[in-house]
């Protein structure tokens, strides 16, 4: 085991309980939060002087089906500082895939938030616009959850013929 | 033909203005290049001066479907873009054709999934598909050449 980077047991000992794991392996710091304390734990690493993770990098989420809790959403931060790397985890239960937007602390996840909303269907709680950002607004269900059937098309005009693949599960066009 | 030599045999002559017809419109190719990934890329390799698809008589593209005649899909065809490339097409005036350039827009290519069409084919009818992941422009040559046999033998309806 790799030996914890300062921030990290910083950041422990000043959250204690509401972050669940930390852990470091080949340089990627990471921790577990609670998923109400996600955004104050990000304005506490962004402002504070010995972290100052000013860089938001990438949200993202996880699904890990049949385990519970089910998802996991990943936020990537950087300090141009320090050079320092951070990923977050914010675990959430199959049945409330909520979690609060971290938009107030880093404006720049508004579209990782929609996209992370469009693919996994996973919603942040206060977000401002939270559309689909990839897909059509006719489009139901998340695509990139495990247990979307991923022979399933969502076609918008009448195809001229069928869209199966050779091994493929029949796929049939939409009726006009 | 035979007409330089004077000959024009009444009963062939429905043939022949075909011929000049076909003749014409294949050295006249006004290309619409539909480019929505890498392809186009390659697109553009084909179109300048190395590969020069002028010489093919194809080096006008219009960027207004309605001056083209020839549809080249570059890249994948997602099911968002399908009613924008069908509307491209039904716009274009006839006499018109359609190459789907690249594997995506072939067969859909290395994409199997919930976004991607299996091929522009599925969506408007496909005259020449020229593989390739992207196609070499010398492949491209030879689809539009193919193309070109296909425009010369085509039959003038009605």
């Amino acid at each position: 085991m790799q030996e914890l980077p300062e921030y990290l047991s910083v950041l422990k000992s000043r959250f204690g309980d509401r972050i669940e794991e930390i852990h470091a392996q080949h340089d990627d710091a990471t921790a577990v939060v609670k998923r109400d304390a996600i955004v104050e734990v990000c304005a506490w690493l962004r402002d504070d002087e010995k972290t100052l993770f000013d860089l938001f990098l990438d949200l993202t989420a996880v699904d890990y089906i049949g385990r519970k809790p089910r998802f996991e959403v990943v936020i990537h931060l950087v300090s141009i500082p320090f050079r320092h790397r951070l990923r977050l985890k914010v675990r959430l239960d199959e049945d409330d895939p909520v979690m609060p937007t971290i938009i107030p602390v880093y404006p720049a996840s508004n579209w990782f938030e929609r996209e992370c909303w469009d693919l996994y269907g996973i919603k942040f709680d206060g977000h401002p616009d939270l559309r689909r950002m990839f897909l059509q607004e006719t489009f139901v269900g998340h695509p990139l959850r495990k247990d979307y059937p991923i022979a399933k098309r969502q076609p918008l005009i009448e195809l001229r013929k069928s869209e199966v693949r050779r091994n493929d599960e029949s796929v049939e066009p939409r009726p006009a | 033909m035979g007409i330089d030599k004077g000959e024009i045999p009444g009963v062939a002559l429905t043939t022949k203005l075909e011929s000049l017809l076909g003749w014409g419109r294949k050295y006249s190719l006004f290309l619409y290049p539909f480019v929505t990934a890498c392809c186009g890329m390659e697109y553009m390799s084909v179109a300048c001066a190395h590969y020069d698809i002028d010489r093919f008589g194809a080096g006008l593209p219009r960027f207004s479907p309605r001056q083209s005649d020839l549809l080249l899909i570059c890249g994948t065809v997602s099911h968002k873009i399908g009613p924008v490339l069908y509307r491209v097409w039904e716009q274009m005036a006839d006499p018109k054709w359609v190459v789907a350039f690249g594997a995506c827009a072939s067969c859909g290519g290395p994409y199997n999934n919930y976004a991607t069409m299996q091929g522009a084919d599925v969506c408007i009818p496909v005259d020449v598909y020229i593989p390739g992941c992207p196609p070499r422009p010398e492949m491209v040559l030879d689809g539009l050449i193919k193309l070109q046999a296909k425009i010369q033998n085509r039959q003038i309806p009605g």
